[in-house]
């Protein structure tokens, strides 16, 4: 009974070929979830509390997690809801209270040499603009549709490898692994009063 | 109305960049300059899933996943090193951060 169980949920959360999981009003998602990752990328920039600027950045985060779900990448999303805003911005909204001065936050919000900031942001942005309007026939229309029920496996089996061999990106992994035990022995070697 | 293309995606995290770039170059609390950066990476991640999806493989999925990673390992120890900082000098303020100054 068990292992029929399991072949008919399988059957029935794999398949993508089902009419009825079409996307539905796609421009408007798009246009609604880009419109809050850069309002929340706005608001992160121009505030003058530090935790203002960590809950914006929560949100360009959960407004992004998002629009990788339209882009057929499920396990980025969660990566991203999981690890960055679950993780980082809960440690960073954790060093805003150990070093968040009163004082920090009536002082003047851009430093002494904005407009030079300024500036050089907005030839990076004319940069941009002038490599997409000319660069156009480079990102052909065709989006091909990624198979959402088996992401998790494939991504999986290109990190851990199958049927015995290593994944395309297994020691790239294995080095992944190492660098996070590398910051890890970093962040508290440093943060220790007496070494 | 047009359909979304990738294209679309790349002038979203076009726009996202600029906007850490100047949170990078222009404000003052470390901790915000810290919190710019993890918005260029978040940009850098959208255009690699995005062309992950122009082309059908999972590439881009997985460098994605690893700049996460890296980009926790980044936060973790930025974080400490102005920990440690402003145990000694009280500051936060990239304008008095200039002990290296001649």
């Amino acid at each position: 009974m068990i292992p029929g169980l399991n072949l008919a949920l399988m059957a029935v959360f794999t398949t993508t070929t089902d009419p009825g999981m079409e996307p539905v009003a796609t421009p408007f998602f798009f246009y609604l979830l880009s419109g809050l990752a850069i309002l929340g990328g706005f608001l992160v920039i121009t505030r003058r509390n530090p935790v203002h600027c960590a809950l914006a950045l929560i949100l360009t985060l959960i407004a992004m997690a998002h629009l990788y779900l339209m882009l057929y990448a499920p396990f980025v999303a969660a990566v991203q809801i999981i690890v960055y805003a679950g993780g980082i911005m809960v440690l960073f909204l954790f060093v805003i209270m150990l070093v968040s001065i009163e004082r920090a936050s009536k002082d003047r919000r851009f430093n002494r040499f904005w407009p030079v900031g300024l500036a050089a942001a907005c030839a990076l942005m004319a940069l941009f603009v002038s490599a997409f309007v000319k660069g156009r026939a480079l990102f052909p229309d065709r989006m091909i549709a990624i198979p959402e029920g088996s992401n998790t496996q494939q991504v999986a089996s290109m990190l851990y490898g199958e049927a015995g061999r290593m994944g395309q990106y297994t020691f790239a992994f294995e080095i992944a692994s190492l660098l996070l035990l590398v910051a890890i022995l970093g962040a508290v070697i440093m943060t220790k009063k007496k070494i | 109305m047009v359909p979304i293309t990738t294209l679309h995606y790349l002038v979203v995290a076009a726009a996202l960049f600029v906007l850490g770039v100047i949170g990078v170059l222009t404000r003052r609390n470390v901790v915000i300059v810290l919190m710019s950066i993890e918005l260029i990476l978040n940009a850098v991640n959208l255009n690699l899933v995005a062309f992950s999806r122009m082309w059908g493989k999972l590439d881009g999925q997985v460098f994605a996943i690893f700049i996460v990673v890296d980009a926790a390992a980044e936060a973790a120890v930025g974080l400490g090193i102005l920990i440690a900082f402003f145990r000694n000098k009280e500051t936060i303020n990239v304008d008095e951060i200039d002990l290296l100054k001649w």
